[in-house]
């Protein structure tokens, strides 16, 4: 499951945050997870929990923000919103589609004290 | 009075694996290395595949390769007995090879300068996909004994790949398998992706992809020239 690297990922990102902005604990940590990403949400959350046992970021909570996935559809020259990688576009049906936004998984905020 | 406070980060989970890539692609580039990343199911027969390649390439060009796999040094053995190099590295209960290990077994290969780096990933149609190693490009090895809709059901995957190998195009005869309709699958999720039919117990359609990689070696020459000044 590869959402403990990316958990990894997040806590490696938080504490060197934390030196950077002295803090030493985390409330809320907030993220951008693209439809179209590699990541469920859910199983983040889950693994989030064991990852984070130990770091400064024990006890956080995720806050997940899940963008759209966006593409653009050469047939019709205009940017759309798709449901799956594999299209197609809903006005025209072409599957000749350039993924451009809801790839992305990032950490936006952190809430701290 | 609370001391909470809210600190803007935007910061990439995958950032530190994407520089790594990006070392790992620079490295490459300076050696002359044209780096493939295989990707398929288990049992797909990337390691099958990868043991005639190297026995039909490894006269023409250094090749390295660097094996994935959770256990077991057995795949790494099988391409070090055609006299290839090979660096086996374990990822424990890890479902991928990332950009640090990969850096690291390369450091451990011979100089491939002028040559072709062969990573074979752990087979996983899910993980793989989102870690960067470096490559040139990845390179999905599908096979025949799997069902068409894989493309459609594992998308990332075939979405990252820029050639999709259908190997086990021997067992054609016995399988009810469409094969057009698999490749009709895949374009949906990636149009570009190019598709070559192969099989490792016959040697069938490899002289089309050694064709195809020498076409990517062509593409990278420039920035040699551009590299060596």
């Amino acid at each position: 499951m590869h959402e403990m690297a990316l958990c990894e990922g997040i806590i490696g990102i938080v504490e060197e945050e934390a030196r950077k902005h002295s803090f030493s604990r985390v409330k809320v940590v907030f993220l951008e997870i693209g439809a179209l990403s590699h990541a469920a949400p859910e199983a983040m959350t889950f693994c989030f929990e064991a990852v984070a046992a130990r770091t400064v970021a024990r006890g956080a909570r995720l806050e997940i923000v899940e963008t759209p996935a966006i593409a653009w559809c050469v047939a019709c020259s205009t940017s759309i919103e798709i449901r799956h990688r594999y299209g197609p576009c809903p006005s025209c049906g072409s599957h000749q589609l350039q993924v451009t936004g809801g790839e992305e998984m990032r950490v936006k905020e952190l809430e701290v004290d | 009075m609370s001391r909470d406070r809210i600190i803007q980060v935007e910061r990439d989970i995958l950032g530190k694996n994407e520089r790594l890539a990006g070392d790992n692609r620079a490295r490459f580039r300076a050696d002359g290395v044209l780096a493939f990343n295989l990707v398929s199911s288990p049992g797909a027969g990337k390691t099958s595949l990868l043991v005639r390649a190297v026995v039909e390439l490894k006269d023409s060009f250094p090749i390295g390769v660097i094996e994935g796999d959770q256990q077991t040094s057995n795949d790494a053995e099988r391409i070090r007995a055609t006299g290839v190099p090979a660096i086996q590295v374990n990822t424990g209960k890890g479902c991928h090879l990332d950009a640090a290990m990969v850096g690291a077994a390369y450091d451990r290969l011979p100089h491939l300068n002028g040559g072709v780096l062969f990573i074979e990933n752990v087979g996983n149609l899910v993980c793989p996909a989102g870690f960067d190693l470096g490559e040139a490009c990845k390179i999905v090895v599908f096979s025949t004994a799997e069902g068409e809709d894989k493309p459609l059901k594992y998308p990332d995957m075939f979405a990252a790949s820029s050639l999709m190998l259908i190997n086990k195009i021997d067992l054609l005869p016995v399988l009810s398998f469409d094969l057009a309709r698999t490749i009709e699958f895949a374009r949906r999720v990636n149009p570009q992706i190019e598709v070559l039919t192969v099989s490792a117990r016959t040697g069938e359609g490899f002289a089309a992809f050694y064709a195809w990689i020498r076409k990517q070696s062509e593409k990278m020459k420039p920035v040699d020239m551009a590299t060596a000044g």
